[in-house]
């Protein structure tokens, strides 16, 4: 494993000269560490490039981190990791994602991870994705998640960017059955001419399941971001999708959610903002002694915590 | 001290709000400012906190001319002010703003002992974000917390009272007297409520953009209960309250 590695291990993920619990390191394509445990089995996929992870039922507060790091210009990596979650499992999954250049070449990570819950089981799932590096080169990271929520099992999915990045295409889809829960929340910053696209699909099947999908975003310099979301309600359920966004500069902001009930008892929410930062809680916060640019930042800090 | 000298604001399309005020807050005393909606009292507070800026006259804090400073240079000369309507951030929490204001980290039982002072459990609150989820009352506590953690040279409270249930008045009541024994240095509390007035030393009263009566709070009291605040094209019957037993 080589220095930058470590070093993107530290932005993106839980690492500390280690990892205490399972784990998976993936450097420019290759595995450069991995650990299973007793609970949690990891292999080589067969078909296709990646990992499939087997969660015991029942496993209670347990990890594992399976970050991936691309670190010069000139690669292409796309990885397929599927997610089996035993019955009443109780997980916190971390898949953080760093490209580092310092070329004009390009670099990109494509992620695909499909996530199979289990009855009853939770998780929590975290995902940081940074670039890094002076190389001029495009960095991309593309990102597909597909979750699957078997009856009564809950996803939390926190995700945060926050600079360095220059292409992302994220897709997130998902089918909840009965009492299922998901819960989404999504951070990113974008500056300079970067570009950031994120796609949502929730399908809800079963009665009493339900979605709640917080998206804030902030666009700055000359950067661009697109949101679309499509919550479907086919029973008894409940949908709720929220797109913040603040933009400053030049910065753009394109947001269309879409909501489909069909079902008499679906209930979908959607609710949407952008603008630019108002300007009575700068002057609030310069009432406390900060500057303007002081006053900026800690709203920006503040709004993608 | 802080001086007013011939202060005058008009609103951007024109209509004059503030008509020559000259006022002088001494130190260690607490002031409280009333009169009718409308008469100019936020639209005073925050000329001196910096909000707005005079069309003519002038500011000045302990001798210093502090008319062309912008918000934060008054804010760090020692200017606290706490809005009549606070402001909702959508990320920053309780903590975030009360260390803001306070300008260091704090502990957490300095930052719970602020939330104490106002009447909100420090555990419910203390992590809360600063949203549109916090009831009108709740905010406005947050929002003298905040002045309370300055603890500045001069903290001005517009309407503190608006949306603070009874039981709490009280207590905030005792908050006041205990930051003006605290404080070395000025207050000024603008407010409808006569318990606040009975707790000023000075009263002043702001009418159509005018200081109508300023004074002693025992001789501008009297003038208060008595006073007539329409004009003459306001029609002169009284209001009839139908239903009661009135
Ligand atoms: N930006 C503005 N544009 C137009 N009119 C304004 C503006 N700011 C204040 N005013 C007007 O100036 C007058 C004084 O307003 P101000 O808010 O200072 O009153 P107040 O004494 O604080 O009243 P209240 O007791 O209701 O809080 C009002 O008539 C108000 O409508
Ligand atoms: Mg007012």
């Amino acid at each position: 494993m080589n220095e930058i590695t470590r070093e993107l291990l530290k932005a993106v993920s839980d690492y500390h000269d280690g990892y205490a619990d399972a784990y998976n390191i993936r450097e420019d394509g290759c595995c450069v560490g991995r650990k299973s445990t007793e609970n949690i089995k990891i292999d080589t996929k067969e078909d296709n490039p990646g990992l499939v992870i087997h969660i015991k039922p029942g496993t209670k507060g347990e990890r594992v981190s399976i970050p991936a790091c691309v670190t010069h210009g000139n690669v292409d990596d796309i990885v397929y990791n599927d997610f089996y979650v035993g019955e009443g499992a109780d997980v916190l999954i971390i898949a953080g994602c760093g490209v580092h250049v310092e070329t004009g070449e390009p670099a990109r990570h494509n992620g695909i991870h499909r996530f199979f819950l289990e009855k009853g089981s939770h998780v929590v799932y975290q995902e940081k994705h940074v670039g890094r590096g002076r190389g001029l080169g495009i960095k991309s990271i593309d990102p597909v998640t597909e979750i699957y929520l078997g009856e009564n099992s809950c996803l939390e999915m926190d995700s945060l960017q926050l600079g360095g990045v220059d292409r992302t295409l994220r897709k997130t889809s998902a089918v909840a059955e009965k009492g299922a829960k998901l819960i989404i929340r999504e951070r990113i910053l974008t500056d300079g001419d970067q570009q950031a696209k994120t796609e949502f699909d929730v399908e809800m099947n079963g009665e009493g399941s339900s979605v709640n999908l917080i998206s804030r975003s902030v666009a700055r310099g000359n950067s661009y971001q697109q949101y679309r979301s499509r919550i479907v309600g086919n029973a008894p359920c409940a949908g709720h999708s929220e797109c913040d966004a603040i933009i400053a500069d030049n910065g753009r902001v394109d947001a269309a959610p879409e909501l489909t009930a069909n079902d008499g008892d679906a209930a979908l929410i959607h609710e949407a903002a952008i603008g630019k930062i108002a300007g009575e809680q700068i002057v609030k916060l310069r009432t406390l002694g900060l500057s303007e640019e002081e006053a900026e930042a800690k709203i920006v800090a503040g709004f993608l915590k | 001290m802080l001086e007013l000298k011939k202060v005058t604001w008009s609103a951007p399309e024109g209509t004059a709000v503030l008509r020559g005020i000259d006022l002088t807050i001494p130190d260690n005393k607490l002031v409280v400012i009333t009169g009718p909606n409308g008469g100019g009292k936020t639209t005073l507070a925050k000329l001196i906190a910096g909000l707005e800026k005079p069309e003519s006259g002038s500011i000045l804090l302990d001798g210093q001319d502090i008319t062309g400073l912008d918000i934060t240079e008054r804010a760090k000369l020692g200017v606290s002010y706490a809005f009549q309507q606070p402001v909702r951030f959508k990320g920053l929490t309780v903590s975030d703003l009360l260390e803001l204001a306070a300008g260091r980290k704090l502990s957490e039982q300095a930052a719970c002992g602020y939330l104490f002072k106002v009447g909100l459990c420090a555990k419910d609150y203390i992590n809360r974000e600063v949203n549109a989820t916090l009831s009108g009352g709740e905010i406005k506590r947050i929002e003298l917390a905040t002045v309370l953690a300055r603890h500045t040279r001069l903290s001005i409270f517009d309407e503190p009272e608006a949306g603070i249930d009874l039981w709490s008045f009280n207590n905030l009541i005792d908050v006041f007297k205990e930051l003006q024994r605290s404080l070395n240095g000025s207050m000024i509390i603008i407010s409808h409520q006569e318990r606040i007035l009975s707790i000023a030393d000075e009263i002043v009263v702001i009418s159509e953009g005018k200081i109508t009566a300023d004074g002693a709070a025992d001789e501008v009291m009297p003038q208060l209960l008595g006073g007539d605040m329409s004009c003459e094209k306001c029609p002169k019957i009284e209001i009839q309250y139908y239903g009661g037993d009135n």
